[in-house]
């Protein structure tokens, strides 16, 4: 039943289907656009797996990413490398990820692994700085900058040792709401 | 101690004089150095540990010499002997290496470099809780992509097997899983989409087996597709309201959640409208439109205004009550056979299908208001407990750094606007934190109590104008009735929609004024008061109208001069409907214009119009009560509103975008009329209101007129399927008993409709049974609430732990590495850092 596509093998699908938060639509729809961002590079046909990655620079020219102020650090945060190049499996599960029914434990971990902008697994001082003028488009002065800082690792650091480990990052996500409907891309 | 110790000594040597020197960034590299030489010996068994240990400690020994010849020696010596007493053991770059080897092996600080086996390990543990249908602890920190992060962690050959092993472990522990439970743990695991197709196929193999023996067996196929065929027209269906996702996406980028989170709401209410029509459709609509009965025909002027007023030849059909016949169809007989009366044809034959129009009116509407209640208590319980937030909001800088950007935005300057919302805000907090007072605001208890007072008296005389202004219209109408249908009598039938319509425009922005007036000093407090004062405004205005069409109209008919008064109350809600969406297209149309030139005219200020997200969905919802009351006596009223929420939407959108293309100021933002543009939509709580609003005011009321017509309210006796019936109930009652006697095997029946449906006992019980359910889960919030406040507690006294043993450490290390330093033991008390 429904149209003959040839790009996937049927079980290819339902493997899809069961491991991220797509329907076999969605995930026909993601590989349109995956193949639209590079034609030459991305074949039509995924039948027989092709290891084909995408640079970082052609992800982050996607409408959806092209003005957030995180999108580096989101694309690399899903590529096996490191450095951004996305293989289509990259693709699907940062979008599935980010998608409205993943869950918070989900959520959190990839929110975590983004913010952490020099990658030692913490949040140290220089990440959040990072962040907030990544978020302030630089509007803050430096000393507001360094101050707001020093008051969010006061609030949010559990452990004491002035930075913010996952466990304190996803206690601070429980206490706001808002994080699912916020951490949320449509794709 | 005698040992070989072979290390290349000459870089770990300028990181240690570095760090020695009290340098932040050598000290982190020199971390970094001891973690990866620390993973290089991985799962430290206490032997390396030991060893470790004491290589550092001669390591730290030979920098701290040499150091010394470095410098003036033995002063330094001194010096910093005396410095380890005074200054606090627990500054960083006083640490020992042995400390830093120590907390770098700590289970909270290996986040990362856990290689695969420990993150299988962790979903083997979450799977085998699952499996006993424990609640997962949450106390695992996991991170995925194990193998590529900076330190390259290869795996050797033990490794490799424990993996393995563990690995199948998992299969094992998600093949004994049901599917639904296999499925949604394989989501959730934060491996790759490699590792996870992996696993699956390892998992799921047993499940190929299953299939092909289920397929030997041809009937099941044959039911699999016409299943199949059947889901897929409803999901067609469905699908196609994914049309909609398109436009969602281009406003949620541009204006953000909170501006979004009106028109899912109007998608949902959709939705419902959409289920509500089919049913009546169905069950309802196409039998009568089948056979329809014999009408007198009457001759009425067809003009355009029918379509407003619901009047003339729209009153004699379909979508109103006094069409519908209360007799029996039978299939086999020809329409023209149809008598209003009775049956055609004999009923002895078992063959025809019989199909009973009072019945199935009455149980039609019951089925779906029960189904709506239904569906609207889930959604709302599951809203309420996506948004319910059990900790207090202390302290929201780190929050708002890190889950107010809203990702779904992505136009330019929408991206500019929020940056600088969030700005703002930030700055607020930051001000509030430096603990600066509030500017005085002129928030006394006299403004408070005049702005209540002028609302709710305002409500007052709203509502009292309304029931005067009713009454006079139904003496003019008497009036009317004795002379001849003229254009001017029908359009005066718009009258009061129209007066109830304005006054629903008006009154809101006397409470904006209000509030503005006020000035709240929390904005969230400030959006409550306002959507209170709309919703009592309104939940008046109903309540008038409800008692002027059941209380009084309903009651006496023959004085209101009324062949049939469900038809006319219909037609009043239809009216109503209709005019209320009149007025809101005129509002978004020429309100919008109006305002611009005002602000720009007088105020001086080019400020865009406001979309006003509480106001606007209370409307939606005003209009959705209109419906459900209606729905009894209008059957085809949810397709008008069907339409009206397809025009809304589309209107409401073009609107917005329109609008947007309006110049751009820096300072205006998408504000909501609360004074307070600094509060970020709170989207999650939002929704929960909304959907709650809905189901307690809204669909409560509309049951609860809706219960209280069919149950007390006698049927007019000339038209509509329950005219000669006492009370519109009897109906069931009436066929219950038929049954009995006609059927006594299904008796049975008649007993449980005695039971349910007359019995007021079992509605009591119901009630009952369903606030004990809420109590319980109350107290379970309560108790969760008390564990994760002791949780809390705990976690801070092992902080403290933490420290304590920090400082020990320090100490002891301090100790042997001075052992002839003169001064006392330094303090082992931690000093806070």
């Amino acid at each position: 039943m429904g149209n003959k596509q040839t790009i996937f093998t049927d079980e290819q699908l339902d493997a899809y289907q069961d491991c991220t938060f797509f329907t076999r639509k969605e995930i026909l729809r993601l590989h349109g656009r995956y193949h639209e961002l590079a034609p030459h590079l991305v074949p039509m046909d995924y039948t027989n797996e092709p290891d084909v990655t995408i640079p970082l620079a052609l992800i982050v020219s996607m409408p959806e990413l092209n003005e957030n102020p995180f999108r580096n650090r989101i694309v690399e945060s899903f590529s096996e490398d490191g450095a951004g190049n996305l293989s289509f499996n990259d693709f699907v599960d940062m979008f599935s990820v980010l998608s409205e029914t993943a869950p918070r434990e989900l959520k959190a971990i990839y929110a975590f692994k983004i913010y952490d902008f020099n990658v030692d697994n913490f949040l140290c001082k220089e990440d959040l700085e990072k962040t907030l003028n990544k978020l302030t488009r630089e509007e803050l002065s430096p000393e507001e900058v360094t101050l707001v800082c020093e008051k969010a690792i006061e609030e949010a650091d559990l452990d004491g040792d002035s930075k913010l480990s996952f466990a304190d990052f996803e206690n601070m996500i429980t206490r706001a709401p808002d994080f699912l409907s916020t951490f949320h891309i449509r794709i | 101690m005698a040992y070989s110790v072979d290390f290349n000594l000459s870089p770990i040597m300028e990181l240690e004089l570095e760090s020695l020197r009290g340098d932040d960034t050598a000290q982190d590299s020199m971390c970094q150095l001891i973690r990866v030489t620390g993973t290089g010996l991985e799962s430290g068994s206490p032997k390396t540990l030991e060893m470790d240990v004491l290589t550092t400690e001669s390591r730290d020994r030979l920098a701290s010499q040499m150091s010394d010849v470095r410098e003036r020696a033995d002063e330094r010596r001194l010096q910093r002997s005396e410095e380890s007493m005074q200054t606090n053991l627990l500054v960083r770059n006083r640490w020992s290496a042995a400390t830093l080897r120590v907390l770098s092996s700590m289970p909270s600080r290996s986040v990362g470099q856990q290689s695969r086996l420990e993150i299988i390990s962790q979903c083997n543990i979450r799977s085998t809780q699952l499996r006993r249908y424990h609640r997962q602890t949450k106390d695992v920190s996991l991170s995925s992509r194990p193998s590529i992060r900076g330190y390259g962690i290869e795996a050797d050959s033990e490794d490799v097997c424990e993996e393995e092993t563990k690995r199948q472990e998992l299969v094992n522990n998600l093949q004994s899983l049901s599917a639904g439970d296999r499925v949604r743990m394989l989501r959730a695991m934060p491996l790759s989409l490699a590792e996870k197709t992996k696993l699956r196929k390892l998992a799921f193999s047993d499940k190929v087996g299953q299939s092909i023996l289920s397929s030997q067996v041809p009937c099941c196929s044959l039911l699999k597709r016409t299943l199949y065929h059947i889901l897929f027209g409803c999901l067609f269906i469905l699908s196609s309201l994914q049309l909609w996702q398109v436009a969602l996406k281009r406003l949620g980028g541009r204006f953000g959640t909170g501006v979004l989170s009106y028109f899912l709401f109007i998608r949902t209410l959709l939705l419902f409208n959409v289920f509500l029509f089919l049913i009546n459709g169905l069950f309802l609509v196409l039998p009568q439109a089948i056979h329809p009965p014999l009408h007198t025909p009457s001759s009425h002027r067809v003009t355009g205004l029918e379509l407003f007023t619901g009047t003339g030849y729209l009153s004699n059909s379909l979508m109103f009550y006094g069409y519908y016949t209360n007799s029996t169809i039978n299939t086999s007989c020809r329409p023209a056979e149809a008598t209003t009366g009775t049956g055609c044809g004999t009923t002895s034959d078992p063959h025809m299908m019989a199909y009973n129009i009072p019945l199935a009116y009455f149980f039609t509407i019951g089925i779906t208001f029960f189904i709506t209640g239904i569906v609207l208590v889930y959604s709302m319980s599951k809203s309420f407990g996506r948004s319910f937030r059990v900790f207090k909001s202390q302290g929201n800088l780190a929050i708002k750094i890190f889950c107010s950007w809203d990702f779904k935005v992505s136009k330019k300057m929408s991206v500019r606007l929020q940056s600088e919302n969030i700005t703002t805000q930030l700055k607020e907090l930051l001000s509030e934190v430096k603990g600066g007072e509030e500017k005085g605001r002129l928030s006394g208890m006299a403004v408070h109590l005049l702005a209540w007072s002028i609302s709710l008296g305002s409500t007052f005389f709203c509502a009292l104008g309304i029931h005067c202004f009713a009454k006079d219209m139904h003496l003019r109408r008497l009036e009317d009735a004795e002379g001849e249908v003229s254009l001017v009598h029908e359009a005066r039938l718009l009258a009061l929609p129209g007066v109830v319509s304005c006054g629903n425009l008006l009154l809101p922005g006397l409470f904006n004024l209000m509030s503005w007036m006020e000035n709240f000093n929390s904005p969230i407090v400030c959006l409550y008061v306002s959507i209170f004062r709309n919703l009592l405004l309104k939940v008046s205005i109903l309540g008038v109208l409800c008692y002027h069409w059941l209380g009084k109209i309903a009651a006496e008919p023959e004085q209101h001069g009324l062949q049939c008064w469900e038809s006319f109350v219909g037609q009043e809600l239809y009216r109503f409907l209709l005019v209320d969406f009149i007025f809101t297209v005129l509002n978004t149309v020429f309100g919008e214009f109006i305002w611009k030139l005002f602000a720009q005219g007088v105020l001086r200020r080019r400020r865009k119009p406001v979309f006003d997200i509480a106001r606007n969905v209370l409307e939606l919802i005003y209009g959705q009560t209109l419906t459900w009351l209606g729905v009894l006596f209008t059957p085809l009223l949810p397709a008008v509103q069907i339409l009206k929420l397809l025009l809304l939407f589309h209107m409401k959108k073009s609107s917005l975008l329109v609008n947007s293309l309006v110049a751009f100021l820096p300072q205006s933002s998408l504000l909501v009329n609360c004074q307070a543009p600094r509060k970020p939509w709170r989207a999650s709580q939002m929704s929960t209101l909304f959907i709650s609003l809905l189901c307690f005011p809204s669909f409560l009321g509309a049951t609860v007129s809706v219960t209280y017509t069919i149950w007390t309210i006698k049927p007019s006796s000339g038209c509509g399927p329950f005219r000669n019936l006492p009370f519109m109930f009897h109906s069931g009652k009436q066929w219950a008993q038929e049954l009995k006697s006609t059927n006594p095997k299904l008796a049975w029946l008649n007993w449980v409709h005695s039971c349910l449906v007359e019995n007021p006992l079992f509605l009591f019980l119901m009630g009952g049974v369903f606030l004990m359910v809420i109590y319980i889960h109350t107290q379970i919030v309560d108790g969760q609430r008390k564990i994760i406040s002791l949780l809390q507690e705990q976690m801070e006294n092992e902080g403290k732990d933490k420290k304590f043993l920090i400082t020990r450490l320090q100490a002891i290390h301090e100790e042997r590495q001075y052992p002839l330093s003169p001064s006392s033991r330094p303090q082992p008390q931690g000093s806070e850092v």
